[in-house]
């Protein structure tokens, strides 16, 4: 006998496999777990403003980049513009151009976001700072405040700190009053890191809040520190990022450049909304063009028909395990899980009582025709026409009597339906008709079952949008496939030789 | 308590379905050697060339349009058997005890119209009884003359002796009668009688019916341990040579009592149910393992038939 090794360790990494595939789905691509979750999303409006000169215009306008929110979709309305989205060294930013603006000029960029979680902001590079001359009239006073605070700190971290604490004491030194008074914080917080060799920028963020209009952006810095960017508020002392900041703009440039216009301005509205998690991942998805095995990406009329036969592994699984594990008679094998197809269709209820209709007219037709002593063939064949009849009659009268669910009906496979008749035709005459109640009870409760499996809302969720689950369910069934213990029914058929 | 305990019957040495198939049927009985089993026509000419005693074969019938040749080849029988060459499970035997004038009789009495006949032999060539429903012959065979050792024993049926063998040596046996209940047919699943036999003797030890011990056999009241099965000895060397014949490891062989010709093959089967245990009351599991561990050593039937009945007897230990 050979080793089992192999086979075990084959379905060790199918399961890994299996599970590792959907862990990564649901992680990585925020494919959410359980169906009907939601997230929040973020619709931006940005407004930009300007009088026009009746020269040329060109406007360059910095647009959102920030890994702590996806950008689902976007777009800009501009009627006359010529409209550019890059994405080079100076960020990604839009530009608007157009030969002759006069007058009040506006133009639209409007941007769904959905958080992602990740705040941080990782640094891809070794940033330099920039050496900044000081004017000579502020260079005695910067220095000053500059051993002080360095004399207090201990490393980058902890001098932007106490940097960020002084500008905001109460009892600011006469130095920082005089400094201030020439400066915004911000700028003066980045020069006097920069000095000091710490790299530091100005960036500009949104705070987003709910049926807000008019906004501005906020000044933030962004200190280095070992591969990450911290973001301080100088202006209020504050550290950290709040969670409902979007960082619009990370060049540490002007957000907002215009070229023959003047009065220019950028204002900011904003409206949050709820959306399906499922809906909006399919969406970033698209967005990313990443390589992905979703079905999302075929034709909506395959994707709902993978949705049927993606249930069938399910049903499978539930076939083999109620006759492994459990013992139960079905007549067919994968009858049940046909059967169960159809009442996906046709709801358990209607299913239930529609299939028994079916096989016990199909029953009395077929007795008669048992009695016209035919070949086989043209027998199951005479059946099979007899069945659409039998399913057409039934159709037509609960149209006729207004009863809907009736229509469904036509969702039985029909040559399974046949075989099923002679089958159980076959064991009435053999077997008598207890038989039939039996195998055909265990087909329906298997079918019932598998139905159940197949119908929870969670598992049509998991078999469609996580595929690695189809890797598990073929670990366990070919798992199943090695169990030599007792079935469950044989626990019960052989208790008289448990020698109690 | 509903259930027994999984280590109860692991204690006893019951064999499972699962086990069954995975460790037995599976390892011992390569799929070529299948069709000698599931085709009894096969199966009778490989017993006649192997010098088994099988019932006689009257003729056979292939092509819907020999089925009107059966009532030229019974003319002059008192009975014959009909059934499909692939059948399963005992479906489609049509037994026919009495030829009348072209009038025919099942056990129980009940006419048979030849139209009834025709109808059922065309089901048969059309593969309703056989496995996935494959075009099928069917056979057409002599009544058995059943012993009447076992009058008041069986109802309206022939009773049968099936012994499992395992890699040549018969490890457990019982008789299968039929009732009422299993309308003349002996097979467990429909209500006929199990009793477990000594291998050693042939002696019946414990009876079955539906899975559930009983005494007395629910249509005679005859009392079923009082069985000892004749020619027991022939039967286990018919039971032993069938493994040569076949070479499937894990065999049932179904051997009937006929009152001239003595024990007759009737077929084999390379799935045998696990029913035989209730009738035996007992696992089957300590004798198939006690085999597996002999190995490979070669003897012959005599070897293997005295072998088995030192070691599988109900009074022997294993």
């Amino acid at each position: 006998m050979h080793s089992r090794k192999p086979f075990y360790i084959l379905v060790a990494l199918l399961f890994l496999a299996g599970v590792a595939a959907s862990v990564y789905r649901g992680i990585e691509h925020n494919v959410p777990f359980l169906p009907g979750e939601q997230v929040q999303s973020w619709a931006v409006d940005a407004k930009v403003s300007f009088q026009g000169t009746g020269e040329p215009a060109e406007v360059k306008f910095s647009l959102p980049n920030d890994p702590a929110f996806e950008i689902l979709v976007e777009n800009a309305t501009s009627p006359g513009y010529g409209l550019t989205i890059a994405n080079d060294s100076s960020g990604r930013h839009a530009t608007w151009s157009v030969r002759q603006a006069r007058g009040q000029q506006d133009l639209y960029y409007k941007v769904t976001l959905v958080p992602t979680g990740k705040t941080q902001v990782i640094a891809q590079a070794e940033p330099e700072a920039v050496e900044y001359n000081w004017p000579a009239t502020e260079k005695a006073a910067a220095e000053q405040i500059m051993d002080e605070v360095w004399s207090r700190s201990a490393t980058n971290l902890s001098f932007a700190q106490q940097l960020n604490k002084s500008f905001n004491a109460s009892d600011r030194s006469q130095n920082i009053e005089l400094l201030l008074s020439g400066n915004s914080a911000a700028n003066l917080f980045v020069q006097m890191l920069n000095s000091k060799g710490i790299p530091a920028k100005k960036v500009n963020g949104l705070f987003l809040e709910d049926q807000r209009r008019r906004q501005q952006l906020t000044t933030f810095v962004e200190v280095y520190h070992q591969g990450e960017w911290l973001l301080f508020n100088p202006a209020d002392g504050s550290q950290g990022r709040p969670d409902n900041l979007l960082i619009w703009d990370r060049t540490g440039k002007s957000t907002l450049d215009v070229v023959g216009g003047v009065n220019s301005l950028v204002s900011f509205s904003m409206l949050q909304d709820t959306r399906s998690a499922l809906a909006t991942s399919i969406d970033v998805l698209k967005n990313k063009d990443a390589l992905d095995f979703s079905l999302y990406q075929l034709p909506l009329e395959e994707q709902s028909l993978f949705k049927g036969i993606l249930l069938i592994p399910i049903g499978v699984l539930m076939v083999v395990f109620l006759r492994v594990i459990i013992g139960i008679k079905t007549s067919g094998t994968f009858m049940p899980v046909l059967i169960a197809l159809a009442f996906i269709q046709t709801t358990l209820l209607t299913g239930l009582v529609g299939f028994l209709l079916i096989v016990a007219f199909g029953l009395m037709i077929r007795s008669y025709l048992s009695e016209l002593n035919l070949l086989l063939i043209s027998r199951i064949s005479a059946v099979i026409i007899v069945v659409i009849g039998i399913i057409g009659l039934f159709t037509l009268l609960s149209y006729k009597f207004g009863l809907s669910e009736g229509l469904t009906i036509t969702f039985f496979p029909m040559i399974i339906l046949a075989w099923t008749i002679e089958r159980m035709s076959i064991l009435w005459e053999e077997e008598g008709a207890k038989e039939v109640v039996v195998q055909g009870g265990g087909s329906l409760f298997v079918a019932t079952l598998a139905y159940l499996a197949m119908s929870a809302t969670w598992v049509q969720h998991w078999v469609f949008n996580f595929l690695g689950i189809h890797l598990v369910i073929l670990a366990m069934v070919l798992l199943m496939g090695q169990y030599t213990g007792y079935k469950l029914l044989e626990l019960k058929r052989f208790k008289p030789l448990a020698g109690e | 308590m509903f259930l027994a305990r999984p280590q109860a019957l692991k204690a006893q040495g019951i064999l499972g379905m699962n086990k069954r198939n995975i460790d037995f049927i599976g390892r011992y009985n390569p799929r070529k050697y299948y069709k000698r089993v599931d085709d009894k026509l096969t199966t009778k000419q490989l017993a006649l060339a192997n010098n088994i005693a099988v019932p006689a074969l009257i003729g056979t019938v292939c092509q819907q349009h020999e089925i009107s040749h059966i009532p030229e080849m019974v003319n002059n029988k008192d009975g014959f058997v009909i059934k499909p060459s692939q059948g399963s499970g005992g479906k489609g035997i049509l037994v026919i005890t009495k030829v009348d004038n072209g009038h025919y009789f099942k056990p129980n009495g009940n006419e048979v119209t030849p139209s009834e006949i025709d109808r059922h032999v065309s089901n048969i060539l059309s593969g309703l009884f056989s496995l996935g429903g494959k075009p099928d012959v069917a056979i057409v065979e002599g009544l058995i003359q059943f012993d009447p050792v076992f009058d008041g024993y069986s109802y309206e049926g022939v009773p049968d002796i099936r012994l499992i063998v395992f890699k040549g040596f018969p490890v457990m046996g019982m008789l299968r009668l039929s009732t009422a209940a299993s309308d003349g047919k002996a097979n467990l699943h429909q209500g006929a009688v199990g009793v477990g036999l000594d291998i050693a003797t042939g002696k019946g030890l414990h009876a079955v019916q539906f899975d559930k011990p009983i005494d007395f056999h629910p249509d005679t009241d005859k009392k079923l341990t009082d069985i000892v099965v004749p020619h027991w000895d022939t039967l286990l060397h018919t039971a032993s040579k069938a493994y040569e014949m076949s070479e499937l490891g894990y065999l049932g062989t179904d051997m009937v009592l006929d009152q001239q010709l003595g024990p007759l093959l009737l077929e084999l089967n390379a799935r045998p149910g696990l029913a035989i245990q209730i009738a035996n009351g007992r696992g089957i599991l300590p004798h198939l393992r006690h085999v597996e561990q002999m190995k490979n050593k070669s003897m012959s039937v005599e070897e293997r038939v005295a072998y088995a009945k030192t070691h599988f007897s109900h009074s022997a230990c294993s």
